[in-house]
């Protein structure tokens, strides 16, 4: 009654249709369905990305080029904008503050890379050989990290304080003379250095932390058992085995640290005499106290140039000490 | 797990000693440098005002005055505060998960024509100092090109950039190209079409990653100033960091300490429950080295 391929048509009836609706297809019509199929995912891709293309075309690519355009500009929102080539740039280097901002700046970072570099990266090395409590000492470092940086911020312009402030009466308490910290011209921005540096520390220290975990214990052996002392050893074996992600984190820093603008504006304002004024703090004033965005954008413009200078001369550095 | 110092010298009479006062010495320092400043925040918002503004300071309150938090919450309005930092910083994590999961997904298993020169300019935005875009994204969100939208003084200001992340791209994109396509072709065979497989399949494996760009959403949004400060000059629309800011000078002392305790609860409270994802952010876009 039946015959071996009615059966396997009624015990499978999805495959066999499968395979009667489609019959010898030809080359080219496989090649057309292909096509067509490849157009539809395409789509859908396109469709998915869409948001994203949207958001990026408007927040990012386009104020990319409307920044260069903005630099060569005077805009003021009341008139239409016109063309004024490099006067936004002259007017700047004419501002005599803008030299200062950029000393002030430059001095931030460097003092920012002495204490920000070193600090991590030394709690980093005693942490890991810490056995105890490691869970607190994570959670105590990287505790200001989650602090919005306003609170911290204005927690420290309280600490500061040179009445009744936290550090004039630990001071006071050991009989020492209490300083004036935010409010000297000399020691303003070293304080707003500490406090950067204690407010982002718990970051980079953790990073340093992950990258020791990875130093294989041998080469630690290995070393020792060759007669090397600990400083050898971390010279020899932790240095050149965390290197990379030193050198990453250093430019990050650098980069960051150029763009310091919450604790000045917070902390000082600028001041004590303008030794706090940082690019972007001018950079601020620029835009949106004297309303000037063409120069604001300028100084954006040259911000930007410095830093990506400084990236592609560090990469360089850093790849031809590599090679040699 | 073998490190600078040798097991054996731990073990020996000295390395103990030695041991011993190091680990004191850097309790010490840990709990001075990172736990005492708290203790001082909150008891200093427990103080009345004349013991604040006494000098010397006092290390433990002669007179507590707990109430000083209810005062701060009603006359900074925290309330208020609190609900327009939650809806900057919320609705800036579900446009970040709205509009970078679906483009990553298409990115690393659609890949369609030209999908990597797409990415390739959402990447090259990472090169950018965060800043050097400040003011022209500023003119951008005052008028909007094309639609003319004034976005000032709207959560929007802050969600629609914000979403404009490569870096999230960038790790979720990493996290799904692990996953074997197998899977996705398996979804296909099924029936499933991709936004179906996107939901029932790579969503649900991809929680990790997920959790990481969503901590890292709320805490960037909940810690930023300068943009916040830029896009929300009405007061009333202000976040609790600008607003904290603007009221630090007229404010009384232990009514603002008070206030900026109240502000970190929510990131500290947050850090102590997502410890593992958050620590794991911060390692997800170092290269190992």
């Amino acid at each position: 009654m039946s015959s071996p391929r009615s059966s396997s048509l009624l015990a499978w009836p999805a495959t066999s249709s499968s395979r009667a609706g489609r019959p010898a297809v030809s080359p080219e019509e496989r090649r057309r369905t292909t096509l067509k199929r490849k157009i539809k995912e395409n789509l859908t891709a396109y469709g998915l990305l869409c948001a994203a293309l949207v958001v990026f075309a408007l927040f990012s690519w386009y104020p990319i080029v409307r920044g260069v355009l903005l630099s060569f500009q005077q805009v003021d929102f009341v008139n239409a904008p016109t063309w004024v080539g490099f006067d936004n740039f002259a007017k700047l280097f004419e501002d005599p503050l803008f030299g200062v901002a950029w000393r002030n700046t430059l001095l931030f970072t460097g003092l920012a890379l002495v204490f920000g570099f070193a600090v991590p990266f030394l709690t980093a090395v005693l942490l890991n050989e810490i056995r105890h409590a490691k869970a607190f000492f994570r959670l105590a470092v990287y505790l200001p990290v989650m602090l919005p940086p306003v609170v911290t911020a204005l927690m420290w312009k309280w600490f500061y304080d040179p009445g009744p402030g936290l550090f004039n009466s630990a001071l006071g308490a050991v009989g020492l003379p209490g300083g004036q910290w935010l409010d000297s011209s000399g020691t303003a921005m070293l304080s707003l250095v500490f406090v950067s540096t204690w407010a982002n520390m718990g970051s980079t220290t953790l990073i340093y932390l992950a990258a020791l975990g990875t130093i294989p214990g041998e080469l630690y052996e290995a070393a020792e058992l060759d007669g090397a002392g600990v400083w050898k050893r971390l010279r020899h074996v932790t240095f050149p085995q965390t290197r990379f992600v030193l050198l990453v984190l250093l430019l990050l820093q650098v980069v960051a640290t150029m763009q310091v603008f919450t604790e000045p504006y917070v902390m000082t304002g600028g001041g004590p005499d303008d030794s706090t004024v940082t690019v972007l703090l001018l950079l601020y004033r620029y835009a949106f106290v004297y309303n000037d965005f063409g120069s604001a954008s300028a100084m954006s413009l040259l911000l930007f140039v410095a830093l990506g200078v400084f990236s592609a001369w560090y990469v360089r550095l850093t790849r031809k000490a590599d090679q040699s | 797990m073998r490190t600078l110092v040798s097991p054996s010298a731990l073990r020996s009479p000295r390395g103990k000693v030695v041991y011993g006062v190091v680990f004191a010495c850097t309790l010490a320092v840990f709990v001075i440098a990172f736990m005492f400043p708290l203790y001082w925040a909150i008891t200093g918002a427990l103080k009345s005002p004349q013991e604040l503004a006494q000098t010397p300071a006092t290390l433990v309150p002669h007179e507590w005055h707990p109430e000083t938090f209810a005062d701060a919450w009603s006359q900074l309005n925290l309330g208020k505060y609190f609900l327009n930092t939650l809806v900057v910083a919320g609705g800036a994590w579900l446009a970040q998960l709205a509009i970078d999961v679906p483009a990553a997904f298409a990115l690393s298993k659609l890949r369609p024509k030209f999908g990597n020169v797409v990415l390739g300019l959402m990447l090259a935005t990472l090169m950018l100092p965060a800043t050097a875009l400040l003011v022209p994204t500023y003119v951008t969100v005052t008028d909007l090109p094309l639609l003319h939208l004034n976005l000032i003084n709207s959560p929007t200001a802050v969600w629609l950039p914000a979403a404009a992340n490569a870096f999230n791209i960038y790790l979720l994109k990493r996290f799904f190209d692990q996953i074997p396509d197998e899977l996705i072709e398996a979804a296909r065979i099924d029936g499933a079409g991709p936004v179906r497989t996107l939901w029932k399949i790579i969503l649900p494996i991809s929680r990790p990653i997920l959790a990481v760009v969503s901590i890292l959403a709320v805490v960037t949004a909940w810690k930023d100033f300068i943009w916040p400060l830029l896009v929300f000059p009405d007061t009333e629309k202000q976040t609790l960091s600008v607003m904290l800011q603007r009221v630090a000078i007229d404010m009384p002392l232990n009514v603002l300490v008070a206030g900026m305790v109240l502000a970190s609860l929510p990131m500290v409270a947050l850090f102590l429950a997502f410890q593992r994802q958050i620590l794991a952010g911060l390692t997800a876009g170092s290269i190992k080295g």
